[in-house]
């Protein structure tokens, strides 16, 4: 009796053994791809960086970034000041490291809320079709015509003007959740519509699951990927267009640190002071970068065409 | 090809309603002071607010609002700027200089773009691929506004290759410099885009059926895939006209181009919400019909969509 068991256990074992070897789930074969793959690690590594940055910039540096020198204005980097001071006399590497936050904190929150709003009418429309489909479909046309920072202009303008942090910020969110879902919300549909014919969904209706039960297990679980990938690309994206917004004098504003603000103050004392624009330049670039990048090693592994 | 092209005529009409709605009901109906800004650091007086109101029917029902106004905007009528002259005006004047520079960078973009997605994709993996991968992404990751500020730094006060300021010389020598870094970023999306379709239909059936039959590497890329690749980067272009208009704002602002985008970027220091959303709103329409000509040029380039 124990030694069948045990035969049993034997053959379990290879055949857990010969199935993550030979035929791989498509989340596992990802997985398996993402692990080989240098820039998925250094993207990985340089976004938990920047987010540890974003929780805790304390951990990086004890001087404050509000904490002005002014005779020492524009000076270049040193020992003292690793990466110099600013026009008005900050340090430079205090204020890059603060300003971490609001960058990542609208880049996060701007892609998920657009990621969870398109998702959801995304299947509602691709799962319900017919009268549904056609009614947001056709809401979504309507918001999908304003491109995003000429919709961000117009809207922040309108608001009324605030000083309270999060405030400035979630205006900036609120605009970049108004625009950005269209988006999400087509990729979602078209998804859903591949998914939906196939035959476990078939089935599963066939055995009586509810709506509610096939959309939650079935549909949102194979139809997801597409909306990951592209809702991390546009995280970058969206950390971009906030300084853009910033540099025009709508999006985040001073007292707020960010590095929109640095690199828009930055540019008047260009010319003397280049270090000034460089360093958090460099920090936005490198956490766009970081996302695409990240967005891309993940599209690359899910794509079965690109292999 | 005439059904489909008044189906989407047709369709139209709901989307430039509800756009210009939501604009204008954003602007005008959401917290928030339309005046704000208009007098200075103070508010305003009483009885500027009550002209102001009055002017842009601020007391009727939202919807009757919007008619008026949309009746306006049909009749080219914009509102007036903070200084008292009508926005059509000065639209007008800056329009031809903002089409000029938009058309420009749509030319470099899809120039060489479209290039460096094609060399990219013949030799994936090669020595032009990383190339091409790794300064698109260098570009897509530097905002719009560092890319021209450097680039005006060094090309312009620097080296002095090219004028720093445009002002009122609006020459193709004196917007090269602009347009090209206004088409910087999408020109990177685009070669990325051109790389993928173009790699993925190079190992579709037909072309190994091209190849079988013994054709040049010139035509079976130039002549069948090429084609094929090009539908997406179509459609890419016209949605991608939004991009570039958000741009003109800040390569306007920047390079003091007397153009639409500067009106723009003018009117947000200024605070005047009104020029704000007239000049947008004018944006927005170019934009929505550009993108038709789009689909129209679609259904010309790939006949499947216009027979179903």
């Amino acid at each position: 009796m124990t030694d069948d068991l045990k035969a049993f256990e034997v053959v379990d074992e290879r055949k857990g053994s010969s199935r993550s070897e030979g035929v791989r789930s498509l989340r596992a074969d990802a997985w398996h791809d993402l692990r080989r793959n240098p820039l998925f690690w250094i993207s990985a590594a340089l976004i938990v960086l920047f987010v540890v940055m974003a929780i805790a910039p304390g951990l990086f540096t004890n001087t404050s970034p509000r904490e002005t020198v002014l005779s020492e204005a524009r000076t270049p980097p040193s020992s003292e000041n690793w990466f110099g001071r600013d026009v008005q006399g900050y340090d430079l590497y205090a204020r890059c490291i603060y300003g971490a936050r609001a960058s990542i904190l609208v880049g996060v929150f701007a892609a998920a809320g657009t990621a969870i709003i398109g998702t959801i009418f995304g299947l509602l429309a691709g799962y319900a079709s017919g009268a549904t489909d056609a009614v947001v479909g056709r809401v979504a046309e309507i918001f999908f015509a304003l491109p995003l920072i000429l919709g961000a202009v117009v809207i922040l303008t309108a608001l009324p003007p605030s000083d309270e942090y999060f405030v400035i910020v979630f205006k900036v969110v609120l605009v970049f959740w108004i625009l950005g879902w269209p988006t999400i919300f087509r990729l979602m549909r078209s998804s859903v519509m591949q998914v939906r014919p196939n035959d476990y969904v078939q089935a599963a209706r066939a055995l009586g699951g509810s709506p509610w039960r096939i959309v939650t297990s079935h549909i949102l679980p194979n139809a997801i990927a597409p909306v990951i990938v592209v809702s991390t690309i546009n995280l970058g994206v969206y950390i971009s267009a906030e300084a853009t917004l910033s540099f025009l004098g709508i999006g985040l504003q001073p007292p707020t640190i960010s590095w929109g603000v640095m690199i828009s103050d930055a540019l008047v004392a260009m010319r003397s002071a280049p270090h000034v624009l460089l360093f958090p330049a460099a920090f936005l670039s490198l956490a766009v970068l970081a996302f695409i990048m990240l967005g891309d090693a993940v599209r690359d592994a899910f794509d079965p065409k690109s292999r | 090809m005439f059904k489909f092209t008044v189906r989407r005529l047709l369709q139209m009409i709901p989307v430039i309603i509800g756009a210009t709605f939501l604009i204008y009901w954003m602007v005008f109906s959401l917290p928030g002071d339309p005046t704000a800004g208009k007098c200075g650091d103070r508010p305003c007086p009483d009885a500027y607010v009550a002209q102001f109101e009055e002017e842009y029917n601020l007391n009727d029902p939202l919807l009757v609002q919007y008619g008026k106004y949309m009746a306006g905007v049909v009749q080219g009528d914009f509102g007036e700027s903070y200084y008292g002259v009508p926005v059509s005006e000065e639209l007008s004047e800056r329009f031809v200089v903002t089409a000029k520079l938009g058309l420009m960078a749509l030319g470099i973009e899809a120039v060489i773009g479209i290039l460096a997605g094609v060399l990219a994709a013949l030799k994936k993996g090669g020595f032009i691929d990383n190339v091409v991968l790794v300064s698109t992404l260098a570009v897509i990751a530097l905002p719009l506004f560092v890319t021209a500020s450097v680039l005006q730094l060094y090309l312009g006060i620097r080296w002095e290759l090219f004028p720093v300021t445009v002002g009122s010389d609006t020459s193709f020598y004196a917007l090269l410099l602009p347009a090209f870094v206004l088409a910087s970023v999408s020109l990177a999306y685009l070669a990325r885009l051109m790389r993928t379709n173009l790699s993925e239909n190079l190992g579709s059936d037909y072309v190994r059926t091209a190849r079988a039959k013994g054709l040049p590497q010139s035509r079976v890329v130039g002549v069948h895939t090429l084609r094929n690749s090009l539908i997406p980067v179509v459609t890419f272009l016209g949605y991608d006209l939004g991009a570039l208009m958000g741009g003109t704002i800040v390569i306007e602002g920047i390079f003091n181009i007397p153009g639409v985008g500067n009106y723009i970027y003018r009117a947000i220091n200024d605070r005047d919400g009104v020029v704000v959303v007239g000049a947008v709103t004018a944006l927005i329409l170019v934009y929505l019909f550009a993108n038709l000509v789009v689909d129209l040029l679609y259904g010309l380039l790939d006949p499947r969509i216009s027979h179903d």
